[in-house]
């Protein structure tokens, strides 16, 4: 047999070979549509289910009895303060945390015990989030008993009325979130931390540039890109939990807005009223879709399915806001 | 290393110059250090916050109510099959929540692990860049839509428009309304995603190299993916399936909508069953009062639940380190 007459075995050994790696590249790529076609099937039976449903009344109408008179005004609004005060507890902090483990410790045993702890931290399951909030934000472990006191703190303008045990209101929720996405918060500033080249760091300090001073004026700005569009991803993670603040007890109908803002010209009329906001009940736009597909009366799942495309385009506004940040920073900055 | 050093001569030579050890600059950088320190420290703070609040409702009692393994034995909790804590006559037997936890957890993991690994070779070893650039991101919206909404397609479209034609009615199964199939196959979409980025990760891992080695030796594309870069990723794989599977286990609203709230200890993925985040969910829109053994039990599956997916995460984070073939 010599070389240039390959055997007959060979030959259909070989063509069942590639036929294998065919069929496989087949199976292959059929899995990966398969997830693309659940996300379609997804989006088609909520849209279709929610056809008709989702008009402006929709919108600015509060939670009802009747399918045809409920609305989301409630939840987006108690969605909206969520996110607000969960970003203006989270941001700082998060962005504190990983300066320092990037900036300031060398990588001894505190780094990697840190950096450890924020791994199995993300891996914590939501609902432990829950309980731990619960706990210590709501009952404040039971310390004050049954009675609840209210600490009036005078700032310049405004007074607040914290009371004590937080409660279920928007305050608990919010630090409840804040802790449930600072470790993915963390991890991301501490990645684009990484991304900035040390020389930059250096050219600062051979001006005589202190460390605090090169962080301030020539690290932050240089990550900021980075660690928006990790803060704005775990944002829109904490949109739809659920789970932790059903166990915190939200309440699942309520016929007012925290502070009792109902519109953005509420906001300008009555500023004041943000200060009553942290400590007012809320609901929250995925706990009130969560209480509608529990309701038996099947017109309510319609209502379900209009208020999952409201908090989809939500979601989504600010998933395009993350990719425009990343497009239009990742240009400017050049090394 | 260099770097460092003289930056710290630097900063002394400034102090020297301004003349005092106590500079207005120096107690600042200081101050914002500690600051700093105590925003890392909080996600500590966090963990032992987990880890006191879990023990003390379940384990040791710091109150005047005893704690929760202080008036259930632990034989008894992890031996007794009937969990009915809120009736009048009470039984606190975890194993039917386990056993529709991982009834549900394992129907997941059949539909996310084989296709997400499918998935992810094909990104990786088949798909131009082109249509990956394109499939990645619609991957990624899959996994941020709220579990809410997973439950909710469970109920209308999973359960009456997949598993009731075919199980029901072509195959004579007795489908519920509320069943741990339809719940299984919307936690298996939803972590398929992670399955599929976290395997990708670790194929792009392996050199190049290794696979034109394979190629020159006349391989066709199924022998160097099946043959080569598998078993050279395979630690990566395996940190990415347990990691997938903790997230079904902690997985709570899709399951709380899709499966019902029956704790029974079954098999079949056609009945309705109650996993341990579930009765936390059900258990606390009851308004159970504080102290009572019915709040305490709450407490109780938290930290089973929590050690389940600590236990896993650890598990994962050793494959890695451990098994991780280094190329390079």
């Amino acid at each position: 047999m010599s070389l240039n007459q390959p055997d007959a075995e060979f030959e259909s050994h070989l063509a069942f070979r590639n036929f294998l790696g065919k069929a496989f590249g087949i199976v292959c790529m059929v899995s990966t549509w398969f997830s693309i076609g659940a996300l379609v099937v997804l989006l088609a039976s909520v849209s279709w289910q929610a056809s008709g449903w989702l008009n402006w009344s929709f919108i600015t109408n509060y939670d009802s009895r009747h399918p045809e008179q409920a609305g989301v005004l409630a939840g987006l609004w108690g969605s909206l303060w969520l996110i607000f005060f969960t970003t203006i507890f989270t941001v700082p902090v998060g962005i504190g945390a990983a300066v320092y483990l990037e900036e300031y410790t060398q990588n001894g045993w505190i780094k990697r015990f840190i950096q450890v702890n924020l791994s199995n931290l993300a891996g914590v399951p939501s609902i432990v989030y829950g309980i731990l909030g619960l706990t210590v934000f709501v009952r404040m472990f039971g310390l004050f008993g049954t009675k609840e006191r209210v600490i009036e703190l005078s700032l310049f303008v405004l007074t607040l009325e914290i009371p004590v045990p937080f409660g279920t209101t928007v305050l608990s929720g919010a630090l409840t979130l804040s802790l449930l996405i600072l470790p993915v918060v963390i991890v991301a500033s501490q990645e684009s931390l990484r991304a900035v080249p040390s020389s930059i760091r250096h050219a600062s300090y051979a001006l005589a540039a202190t460390r605090w001073q090169t962080i301030r004026h020539q690290v932050l700005p240089s990550a900021l890109p980075g660690m928006l569009t990790g803060v704005i991803l775990a944002i829109s993670r904490a949109i739809g939990e659920t789970a932790p603040l059903v166990i915190i007890g939200a309440l699942t109908y309520v016929a007012a807005t925290p502070g009792d803002i109902e519109s953005p010209a509420d906001l300008l009329r009555n500023p004041g009223s943000v200060a009553e906001v942290p400590f007012s009940e809320f609901t929250t736009l995925p706990i009130q879709i969560f209480n509608w597909v529990k309701l038996p009366n099947s017109d309510f799942q319609h209502v379900a399915a209009a208020s999952i495309l409201v908090l989809l385009i939500f979601l989504l506004v600010l998933n395009g806001v993350v990719i425009y940040v990343r497009n239009r920073f990742q240009k400017n900055v050049r090394w | 290393m260099s770097a460092k050093s003289t930056v710290k001569k630097s900063t002394m030579k400034q102090s020297d110059l301004f003349g005092s050890r106590f500079s207005f600059t120096r107690i600042t950088e200081q101050a914002i250090k500690c600051v700093l320190f105590l925003c890392a420290f909080i996600s500590v703070a966090t963990t032992v916050g987990i880890i006191f609040v879990l023990v003390t409702e379940s384990i040791v009692s710091v109150g005047p109510d005893p704690a929760f393994f202080q008036e259930v034995s632990v034989v008894e909790f992890f031996t007794e099959t009937r969990w009915t804590p809120l009736f009048n006559e009470k039984h606190f037997g975890v194993l039917p929540l386990l056993a529709g936890t991982f009834l549900i957890a394992g129907i997941a993991a059949l539909i996310a692990l084989p296709i997400g690994l499918a998935s992810s070779l094909y990104l990786r070893e088949y798909a131009s860049p082109r249509t990956r650039n394109v499939i990645k991101p619609t991957m990624e919206l899959l996994a941020g839509i709220p579990t809410v909404v997973y439950g909710y397609f469970a109920l209308i479209f999973v359960t009456p428009y997949v598993l009731k034609p075919i199980f029901q009615d072509l195959m004579g199964f007795d489908v519920d309304v509320f069943n741990a199939a339809s719940a299984g196959i919307v936690v298996g979409i939803m972590i398929l995603p992670m399955v599929s980025s976290l395997s990708e990760d670790a194929l792009a891992a392996v050199p190049r190299g290794l696979r034109e080695a394979g190629y020159a030796l006349g391989s066709t594309k199924f022998d160097v993916s099946t043959r080569i870069v598998l078993p050279a990723a395979s630690s990566g794989i395996v940190a990415s399936f347990l990691l997938a599977i903790s997230r079904a286990i902690g997985e709570t609203m899709a399951v709380t909508i899709a499966a019902g709230m029956t704790p029974s200890m079954t098999l079949n993925p056609f009945s309705s069953v109650q996993t341990m985040t579930s009765y936390i969910v059900n258990a606390t829109s009851g308004d159970a009062p504080t102290g009572t053994i019915e709040y305490q039990s709450l407490y109780a599956i938290a930290l089973t639940l929590f050690c389940i997916t600590l236990a896993m995460n650890v598990l994962s984070q050793i494959v890695v380190s451990r098994f991780r073939e280094v190329y390079e």
